[in-house]
């Protein structure tokens, strides 16, 4: 059964975010909580139920496989949502949420 | 449903829909709306009535289909079934400005606050908003712009170049 | 440094209170509209039309703005204000479009306001960048400094940019209308690529009058645009507008948004059919409430006045100093100057395309950079172009030198302007939510391949152009050499056409043969130059002996014996 994890955008400032343990959002994909098929989808529909109100934008489920530093996006369209443009690694931006 | 006019005013509204279903002996007294395919089928009946007549158009029915009927009509009804379906608006400037309609335009179904002055310059002279709308937005909705860079289907201040100012 | 008051000489719509009221009000409608949406009142799907018809997207990393820059034109102040915004509020560099926009990436939705409001207070907005409506006028970057323009287009481009700015009636349209429009012999502006393309021109009596083209575009499905009428008379303009834009509106396809544009409507019904109905339309709308008073065009035309030129700036380009001890410069030269109409002057094309850079990006610091440059040597004028450069368009030949030292140490000195590493290339994946593949790092790829000094030049006009998706903001079909991202099961692959062309007498590009792996791409574009160099008569660039030989031959050195 695949990894997967959930995913968003942040309504405020549009800053990429995934679902956390007890299903807070974080910013890093690192600190994402892992789950199976179903409680993604599960879950899935508790946050659209919960942010029904606009705390977040667009949230769908992706796929991850889970390396050292815990878990990371298997498409490359959510590696790059998950790192910044490939062409931009001077921007700062979660150079942290690189794969080990 | 509220009903709400081109100054933002609410009022009840004295029509009635007619259901296409519903036989030609059981059309109420009073003003009544039938859909066009109504109209086209039973006008020799709804001639004979002494009241006010109204036709509800779906938003691919366009202006030229009862361009010559319109003395018949004290109410036009423009349908819009998605918010990003545009149609209405040529439809109700054509009716204004092509064949000279001066009853009721009255727009309904998918709309957002933010087309109603769209919807008020093309010709539209109401909306029809569902119960829960907020109003005070519907209002606010008339009075946020005021300049306007081209002519449209009412009357306006004309400014130098283009521009125009709206009357509120 | 700067020279401050030249600026007021930049042929630029200078608004009145009446357009700043204007524009501040759209500011404080939309303010109200955030509001709404923070405070959960308005659902992302209701808010979604209302943030788009003020540009702002929601993209792969969230928020992107596209700021309309009006048919290109720019004031170094308005390019020092791009740089606060970028600076403030963003972080630190903007992005140029082939639609004369810029982008940010990084915005923040509770900031986008009183972004707004900055750009409102140096007469710009984002209206009407995005949505199913009338999009940004765009037209040629060297227009009112050509020497080969017939009609300053922009005086129109501003008519234009006014009559479709919140017009009531075309702003739910079928899907987005793009207009761009030349007043020269030469095509800078793409006209036969838009949905709808105006030429202007004079006639017989000096007149002006419009050519009209209709139902161009790229996308999934692209049309060359087709004739719509030969002359249309100044007056009439916005009549016609009008009596095209209704009939899309009323009968454009709204059941399926890959057919929506109005090529496929101007396709299904066929040419002499929407003719009629145009016709027909116009007919009952042309009198005086629609029709263009030339005293408008007068005043408006008022505002594009050409700046006071010096006379004594003299000194044909055949007596240019071209410091042959810097042939740097001279290769900026031959690529960089566009003939201007008065004497002693040029157009400069400052190229955003270093190798290895990314096409049409420009950080806060260049921005305020180019902007200084401007003031001092051209009137305070920027613009543009469709091919994400930057133009001067007003500079004295006796100061291109100077200009060119300056360029330099900013980074924008690249010498490629119209060759084969001037590459348009959309975002891709590495921005944009819709694209299958990444197009910027490819671009990187192949200049890098060819920055051997000289070997540019050797190869001459070539433009390639990068799609990552089908939607084609890349212009994949119109690139000498187009590149298509397409994606092959999770995998990155890339579709290869060459012949496609722009301006005068535009051509689609056609295939080579199956799509090639991103690691190839760059090897691909080699091998077609190498035929080229091999197969080319004096003087005849790419795209020429494309046509003159056929694709054949340079598939099969692709990929090996023909199939």
């Amino acid at each position: 059964m695949a990894s997967k994890a959930i995913t968003a955008n942040r309504v405020q400032d549009g800053v990429t975010i995934w679902v956390g343990p007890d299903e807070n959002w974080v910013e890093r994909i690192a600190d994402a909580a892992v789950f199976d098929d179903v409680s993604a989808e599960t879950v899935l529909r508790a946050v659209k139920a919960r942010g029904g109100t606009g705390f977040v934008v667009d949230p769908y489920v992706i796929e991850v496989t889970t390396n050292r530093e815990g878990p990371f996006p298997v498409r490359y369209r959510e590696q790059i949502r998950a790192r910044g443009p490939s062409v931009r690694s001077d921007l700062g931006l979660a150079i942290d949420r690189r794969p080990a | 449903m509220a009903l709400l006019l081109e100054n933002g005013a609410v009022v009840t509204d004295p029509w009635t829909v007619l259901d296409d279903a519903a036989g030609s002996d059981g059309i109420p007294e009073g003003p009544v709306i039938v859909s066009l395919e109504r109209w086209q089928r039973d006008r020799a009946v709804l001639e004979l009535r002494n009241a006010p007549l109204g036709i509800r158009l779906k938003s691919h029915q366009l202006a030229g289909e009862i361009a010559a009927d319109l003395d018949r009509f004290g109410l036009v009804v423009l349908e819009l079934p998605k918010f990003r379906d545009g149609r209405a608006f040529s439809t109700a400037r054509l009716l204004r400005e092509r064949y000279g309609f001066t009853g009721e335009i009255r727009a309904t179904g998918a709309m957002i606050p933010d087309q109603f002055l769209f919807l008020v310059r093309c010709g539209v002279s109401s909306v029809e908003v569902p119960d829960n709308a907020d109003l005070a937005v519907w209002r606010h909705a008339l009075t946020e712009i005021t300049i306007a860079y081209q002519a449209a289907a009412t009357a306006d201040e004309p400014l130098s170049l283009l521009r125009r100012r709206l009357s509120p | 440094m700067t020279h401050l008051g030249s600026e007021s000489h930049a042929g630029v719509y200078r608004y009145d209170d009446v357009d700043r009221q204007f524009v501040f009000e759209r500011v404080e409608q939309f303010r109200g509209q955030v509001a709404r949406r923070l405070a959960g009142t308005l659902s992302e799907d209701e808010f979604k039309p209302l943030r788009l018809m003020n540009g702002l997207y929601h993209q792969l990393h969230g928020y992107m703005l596209r700021i309309a820059i009006p048919y290109g034109v720019l004031t170094s102040r308005q390019m020092h204000r791009l740089a606060r915004i970028a600076r403030i509020y963003d972080r630190g560099y903007g992005h140029f479009t082939t639609r004369q926009n810029l982008q940010f990436n990084w915005i923040k939705l509770a900031e986008a306001p009183d972004i707004l409001r900055e750009l409102a207070e140096v007469d710009m907005h984002a209206i009407q960048t995005s949505g199913n409506c009338v999009r940004n006028v765009t037209t040629d970057q060297f227009a009112g400094a050509a020497a080969d323009e017939v009609v300053d287009p922009r005086v129109y481009a501003e008519i234009m940019r006014q009559w479709s700015t919140l017009n009531p009636e075309f702003s739910y349209l079928p899907r987005k209308f793009k207009i761009a429009i030349t007043g020269s012999l030469t095509d800078r502006a793409a006209i036969e690529v838009h949905d709808v393309g105006l030429r202007a021109k004079r006639g017989p009596d000096g007149a002006v009058g419009f050519e009209v083209f209709v139902g161009g575009g790229l996308g999934r499905t692209p049309f060359i645009g087709k004739p719509l009428r030969d002359w249309l008379p100044e007056a009439d303009l916005l009549a016609y507008l009008d009596a095209i834009l209704r009939v899309y509106n009323q009968w454009g396809r709204r059941d399926n948004i890959y057919k929506a544009r109005i090529k496929i409507l101007v396709h299904e019904l066929g040419l002499p059919a929407l003719r009629e109905r145009v016709e027909q339309e116009f007919a009952q709308i042309r009198g005086p409430r629609y029709r263009l008073d030339p005293e408008i065009v007068a005043a408006i035309n008022d505002h594009f006045a050409a700046p006071p030129f010096a006379e004594a700036a003299v000194s044909v380009s055949g007596s240019l100093d071209r410091h042959p001890e810097l042939p740097a410069f001279g290769h900026w030269l031959e690529t960089s100057i566009t003939a201007h109409r008065q004497p002693g002057y040029a157009g400069v094309t400052i190229s955003l395309k270093p190798i290895g850079g990314i096409p049409g990006d420009l950080t806060a610091d260049q921005m305020d950079a180019v902007a200084d440059l401007a003031a001092r040597y051209s009137f305070g004028e920027l613009r543009v172009s469709h091919a994400q450069n930057l133009v001067l368009p007003h500079v004295r030949e006796d100061a291109l030198f100077d200009l060119w030292q300056a360029l330099g140490p900013i980074g924008l000195a690249t010498a490629n302007v119209g060759l084969i590493s001037d590459i348009i290339a959309c975002p891709g994946l590495d921005y944009c939510s819709l694209a299958n593949t990444r197009s910027i790092p490819l671009a990187q790829q192949i200049g890098a391949r060819f920055s051997g000094p000289g070997e540019q030049q050797n190869i001459g006009d070539l433009s390639i152009k990068i799609s990552g998706c089908i939607n084609a903001c890349g212009h994949h079909h119109v690139g000498n050499i187009g590149i298509l991202g397409v994606d092959k099961h999770g995998v990155e692959t890339f579709q290869i056409t060459i012949g496609g062309k722009v301006g005068t007498g535009a051509a689609l590009g056609a295939v080579i043969g199956p799509a090639v792996a991103f690691d190839q791409v760059a090897t691909v574009v080699e091998n077609l130059v190498a035929v080229y160099l091999e197969q080319r008569q004096a003087g005849e660039p790419f795209v020429d002996t494309v046509a003159r030989i056929g694709t054949r031959p340079f598939s099969e050195k692709v990929y090996g014996i023909a199939a």
